[in-house]
């Protein structure tokens, strides 16, 4: 009697991890593709880009790290201080513009087995891959601090970005958690060419060279270690 | 028969129609690619305070400051949108914005300027 019963647990166990793949595709479409283009193409006009609710995930696997994925969903915590698009959230002050955070919304979270099977249902969408060249980082050993006077200096990539919580620009996705959320090959690929995975979106391609892009993507390293102590 | 050639004239002259303006990359409203692009460092209002300014070094230009928007040609103002401030000069914080704005939109967005501060070059 005891046998037949773990008998029955296991067969549900692995019952429920196969409907687990499956179900992270049903989540998505029921409660995530409201907000989320799962499919492709990006926007490729400004009302596109104004409407565009969360961002782009239809080339998730191409871009996020699984574990980050998987935390965050269960533990959604802000990204982006503005929101999608700054505009939307952004209200004038007496000191000047000043963010509106009665407009900015939480993000639905999901209980552990869920944010399992949508991880991996979203590490499965693929899109955009002949812009990805697998191993095009590599770590480098160079002094750290030389990417951090590229990005806060030379190349004025701080006037949008937070590098940590309460400094930097507020336009941009914070990048202390950059390194935790995505992988160092779509950077590369994204920092070359912003355009070519975003065709609107309000950041400027720099024209970083590639010895620039590794130390950039070294200084996100060192960051992601400054504040996870 | 003439009709139904017209028609079918018509259809190819309609979808070559569609394919056309379906690969050309859409022009923008100047107050539009404003709205989107510079807004975030030079404000909503233009006044150069925008969301992003708390840390930067380097404040950006109020646009609708007449006398310091009047000492600078549309060349120069051409310039800068499309190269950034370097380009000129100028801080490394006024991004260039070639990649995503035609030529004909940066054109558009000198316009603008000229009549957010109600100025010209020289006066
Ligand atoms: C009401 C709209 C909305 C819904 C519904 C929604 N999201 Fe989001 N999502 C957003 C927004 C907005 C952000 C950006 C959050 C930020 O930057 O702080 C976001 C961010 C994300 C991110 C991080 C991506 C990145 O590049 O920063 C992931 C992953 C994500 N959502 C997955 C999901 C999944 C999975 C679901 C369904 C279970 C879902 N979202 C439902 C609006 C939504
Ligand atoms: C004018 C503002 C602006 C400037 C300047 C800027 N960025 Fe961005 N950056 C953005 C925006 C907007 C996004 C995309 C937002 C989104 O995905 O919703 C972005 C996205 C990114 C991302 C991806 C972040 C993520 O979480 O998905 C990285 C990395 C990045 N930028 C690095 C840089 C670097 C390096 C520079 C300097 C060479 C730079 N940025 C300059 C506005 C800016
Ligand atoms: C990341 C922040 C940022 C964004 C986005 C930005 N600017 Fe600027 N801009 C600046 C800063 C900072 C200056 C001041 C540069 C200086 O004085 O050295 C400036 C200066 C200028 C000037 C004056 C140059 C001069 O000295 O005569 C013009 C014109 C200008 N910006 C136009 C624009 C337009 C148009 C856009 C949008 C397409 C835009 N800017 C987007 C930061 C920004």
């Amino acid at each position: 009697m005891r046998l037949i019963k773990l008998w029955i647990a296991a067969i549900m166990l692995v019952g429920s991890s196969i409907a687990g793949a499956a179900d992270g595709v049903a989540i998505l479409n029921a409660q995530c593709s409201d907000c989320h283009n799962l499919t492709g193409p990006a926007p490729a006009t400004l009302q596109e880009l104004w409407s565009r609710k969360g961002p782009d995930l239809f080339y998730a696997g191409n871009k996020y790290k699984a574990a980050w994925l998987e935390a965050w969903l269960q533990k959604p915590v802000r990204i982006r201080p503005a929101g999608m698009f700054f505009a939307d959230h952004v209200k004038p002050g007496a000191d000047g513009d000043e963010i509106d955070a009665a407009t900015l919304t939480a993000h639905p979270a999901l209980f552990a087995p869920e944010s399992n099977a949508v991880t991996a249902a979203l590490m499965a969408l693929k899109g955009n891959p002949d812009l990805i060249t697998g191993g095009a980082y590599t770590q480098g050993n160079l002094s750290l601090s030389s990417g951090e006077m590229l990005f806060d200096k030379f190349k004025g990539c701080l006037a949008c970005h937070e590098i940590e919580p309460g400094y930097g620009g507020l336009s941009g996705p914070e990048v202390f958690t950059a390194a935790q959320r995505l992988q160092e090959d779509w950077l590369v690929s994204f920092l070359r060419n912003p355009h070519a995975w975003d065709p609107m979106v309000f950041m400027p391609n720099k024209h970083l060279n590639d010895a620039d892009i590794r130390k950039i993507i070294d200084y996100f390293r060192l960051l992601s270690e400054e504040v996870a102590q | 028969m003439k009709i139904i050639k017209v028609i079918v004239t018509e259809l190819c002259v309609a979808s070559l129609l569609l394919v056309w303006s379906m690969e050309a990359p859409a022009v923008e409203k100047a107050a539009d690619n404003y709205r989107t692009y510079c807004t975030q460092c030079h404000g909503l209002q233009g006044n150069g305070k925008g969301i992003n300014v708390r840390d930067m070094s380097v404040q950006p230009r109020d646009h609708s400051d007449a006398q310091e928007m009047s000492a600078r040609s549309d060349d120069d103002i051409f310039k800068v949108i499309k190269e950034g401030g370097v380009a000129i000069n100028k801080s490394v914080l006024m991004p260039p914005w070639g990649d995503v704005l035609s030529d004909e939109e940066i054109h558009g967005l000198v316009a603008h300027l000229r009549e957010m501060c109600q100025c010209s070059y020289g006066k």
